[in-house]
C-alpha cells in the first residue's frame, strides 16, 4: 500500500514543481494567478492522501472545504487587484510595473 | 482502489497543470485548469472524500475558470505580431520544464524510492468514526466563521475594485 502513498507524493511534488516553476517565469499577472491555483490544487491533494492514510478523512475533508473557500476568495480579490492595476496602467506585464522600484 | 486507474489519472492531472500553463490562449488556459480540478474531483471520490469532491467540483471547476475567463475578457485584445513574439518568448521560458519535471519524476521514483519506502507505512491506518459534517460543524466552528469572514471580506474588496473599473 506504500507504493500507493508514493505515487501520489511523487505527483504532488511534480504540481508543486510546475506551479513554483510558472510562478517564476511568468511575467503576465492572469497566468500567475494560474500557477497559485496549481501550488493550491497541490497542497489540496497532499490533504486529502495524508488523510487518506492517517485514517481522518473526515477531518482532511473539513481542512480541504477551508482551503477551497480561502483559494476562491484570494483568486477572486487578486483578480479584482489585478484589473485595477490594468485599469490605471494598461499592463499585465509584472515587468512593466516599475513604478514603486527603489 | 486500483493502482493502475490512480497513475492514469495523476498521469492526466500533472498533464492538464503543464498544458494550463504553457497553452497562450488564457481561456483556454482557464479550461485546462477546470479540467484539472475535475480530475482532482475524482481522485477525491475515490479515495472516499465525495464532501470535499463535490465543493471541488462545483466551486474549482465550476466557478474559478469563470473568473479567470472575466478577467482575460476585461482586458484588450493584443495584435497578431505582439502574440507571436510572446509566443516565441513563452517557448523560450518554458523549454526547460519538461526536463525538469522528467529528471525529478526519475530521480523519486527510480532513485529516491528504495530509501524512502522503508520510512512510509505498510498498511493505513483505521478510518476514524467522525464523519465529516460532524467535525465541521461541531469541532471546527471556529473554522466556518473564520470562512465566513473570509468571504465577507472578499465580497467587500470585490466591490471597492469592481467599483473603480466600473467607473473608469
Amino acid at each position: 500500500m506504500n507504493v500507493l502513498f508514493y505515487v501520489f507524493l511523487v505527483a504532488v511534488a511534480l504540481l508543486l514543481t510546475t506551479g513554483i516553476y510558472c510562478l517564476i517565469a511568468s511575467h503576465n499577472f492572469v497566468r500567475i494567478l494560474l500557477s497559485i491555483e496549481i501550488l493550491a490544487k497541490a497542497t489540496t491533494l497532499l490533504m486529502i492522501v495524508v488523510g487518506y492514510v492517517s485514517g481522518h478523512m473526515a477531518q482532511a475533508q473539513a481542512y480541504v472545504l477551508t482551503i477551497i473557500v480561502i483559494e476562491v476568495v484570494l483568486l477572486v480579490v487578486a483578480t479584482g487587484l489585478v484589473l485595477g492595476i490594468y485599469r490605471d496602467t494598461d499592463v499585465l506585464d509584472t515587468r512593466k510595473l516599475r513604478n514603486l522600484k527603489g | 482502489m486500483s493502482l493502475p486507474v490512480i497513475i492514469v489519472l495523476l498521469v492526466s492531472l500533472v498533464a492538464c497543470a503543464i498544458l494550463c500553463i504553457v497553452c497562450p490562449n488564457l481561456i483556454k488556459a482557464a479550461l485546462w485548469m477546470a479540467g484539472m480540478s475535475a480530475i482532482l474531483a475524482l481522485i477525491m471520490f475515490l479515495l472516499g472524500a465525495p464532501l470535499a469532491a463535490a465543493f471541488e467540483l462545483s466551486v474549482c471547476a465550476g466557478l474559478i475558470p469563470v473568473i479567470f475567463i472575466s478577467a482575460s475578457s476585461m482586458t484588450k485584445i493584443t495584435s497578431r505580431e505582439e502574440q507571436e513574439e510572446k509566443r516565441k518568448e513563452r517557448h523560450r521560458r518554458f523549454v526547460y520544464l519538461p526536463f525538469l519535471l522528467i529528471t525529478l519524476g526519475t530521480v523519486l521514483l527510480f532513485v529516491l524510492w528504495p530509501h524512502v519506502s522503508v520510512l512510509l507505512p505498510d498498511t493505513f491506518l483505521t478510518p476514524g468514526s467522525a464523519t465529516a459534517q460532524q467535525i465541521l460543524w461541531n469541532r471546527r466552528q471556529v473554522d466556518l466563521v473564520g470562512q465566513i469572514v473570509i468571504i465577507l471580506v472578499g465580497v467587500y474588496a470585490d466591490i471597492v475594485f469592481f467599483k473603480g473599473v466600473r467607473e473608469k
